[in-house]
């Protein structure tokens, strides 16, 4: 893997602040995907959390779309080093799922069909930092993107935002997800280029 | 891109640990048993490679290139078998 200079990402910088360090502008939206697009029938979705008690809180497609939704602009962040900004989607505030949710513990685990998996702290889905996106651009999400839907964390690397997210379990520790366990970092802060372990 | 490549492409990162040609190495799939060669796998280029069971689709082996390491993961193999190179004369 190619390892750029500091001196290099600097000047990248300079000319675009929004960028952080060491990552380039794109105007694509490229798709990294670990397996095969799973084909997803809205009337088959559903998006589930779970607590320590083992109580679920569980949404079918028309249950989640009757939720207040928020339309969301911002950058993201690739930590394969491409940065997309001013972005524009619309999705449900994680605050809203979390409304009804009690739970002592501080950790998530966000699962996926297909079966991927990404560790987050509890504290940064809350408080207007995260959504379950459904809209990218004012159309529907694109399988490719994660549709129907997915997970948007964007001050964190974007692999942290799932896609084709359908649940987040409560965790006591922070336990590794796919990526956290095969080489990356187990936050992913992009400000701090938290990359790899 | 979300489509796959087969194993031939797991040549040149393997060819930096391994010092034989892995792609000739057979794998068995701890999920379906499945016993092949890892030229025949499908690879996803995500984040890092991933190299899933051409028949079930399960996670065989994530490879990570970091600036410092690789990280090799093999979740879902049970066995890898490497022919022996010819004795040296």
């Amino acid at each position: 893997m190619a390892v750029f200079s500091r001196g290099f990402g600097g000047r990248v910088r300079e000319s675009t602040p929004d960028l952080p360090p060491g990552q380039f502008l794109t105007e694509d939206f490229p798709v990294l995907s670990a397996g095969p697009t799973p084909e997803i029938d809205t009337a088959e979705w559903e998006f589930t959390i779970r607590t320590e008690t083992g109580a679920s809180h569980s949404w079918d497609w028309d249950a989640f779309r009757a939720l207040p939704s928020e339309l969301v602009a911002t950058d993201i962040h690739c930590v394969t080093r491409w940065s997309k900004l001013g972005t524009s989607w619309r999705g449900v505030s994680l605050d809203t799922l979390f409304e009804e949710v009690e739970s002592s513990y501080d950790y998530v685990m966000a699962h996926s069909y297909g079966g991927y998996t990404t560790n987050l702290p509890l504290e940064d889905l809350l408080d207007g930092k995260a959504w379950i996106a459904y809209e990218f651009d004012g159309e529907d999400l694109d399988p490719e993107h994660g549709g129907p839907a997915r997970l948007l964390i964007p001050h964190l690397y974007f692999w942290k935002s799932a896609k084709w997210v359908n649940g987040l379990v409560m965790m006591k520790d922070d336990e590794p997800g796919f990526w956290e366990q095969n080489g990356y970092h187990t936050y992913g802060d992009p400000w701090q280029e938290q990359r790899y372990w | 891109m979300s489509s796959h490549v087969d194993g031939n492409a797991l040549a040149g990162p393997l060819s930096e640990v391994f010092h034989t040609d892995m792609t000739t190495a057979v794998c068995c799939c701890d999920g379906c048993g499945e016993t092949t060669t890892l030229a025949s796998e499908m690879v996803y280029g995500a984040h890092g490679l991933v190299v899933r069971c051409r028949s079930c689709d399960d996670v065989l082996i994530t490879i990570v290139e970091t600036p410092e390491r690789v990280v090799l993961s093999f979740p879902g193999v049970s066995s890898v078998s490497v022919e022996r190179g010819a004795p040296s004369a």
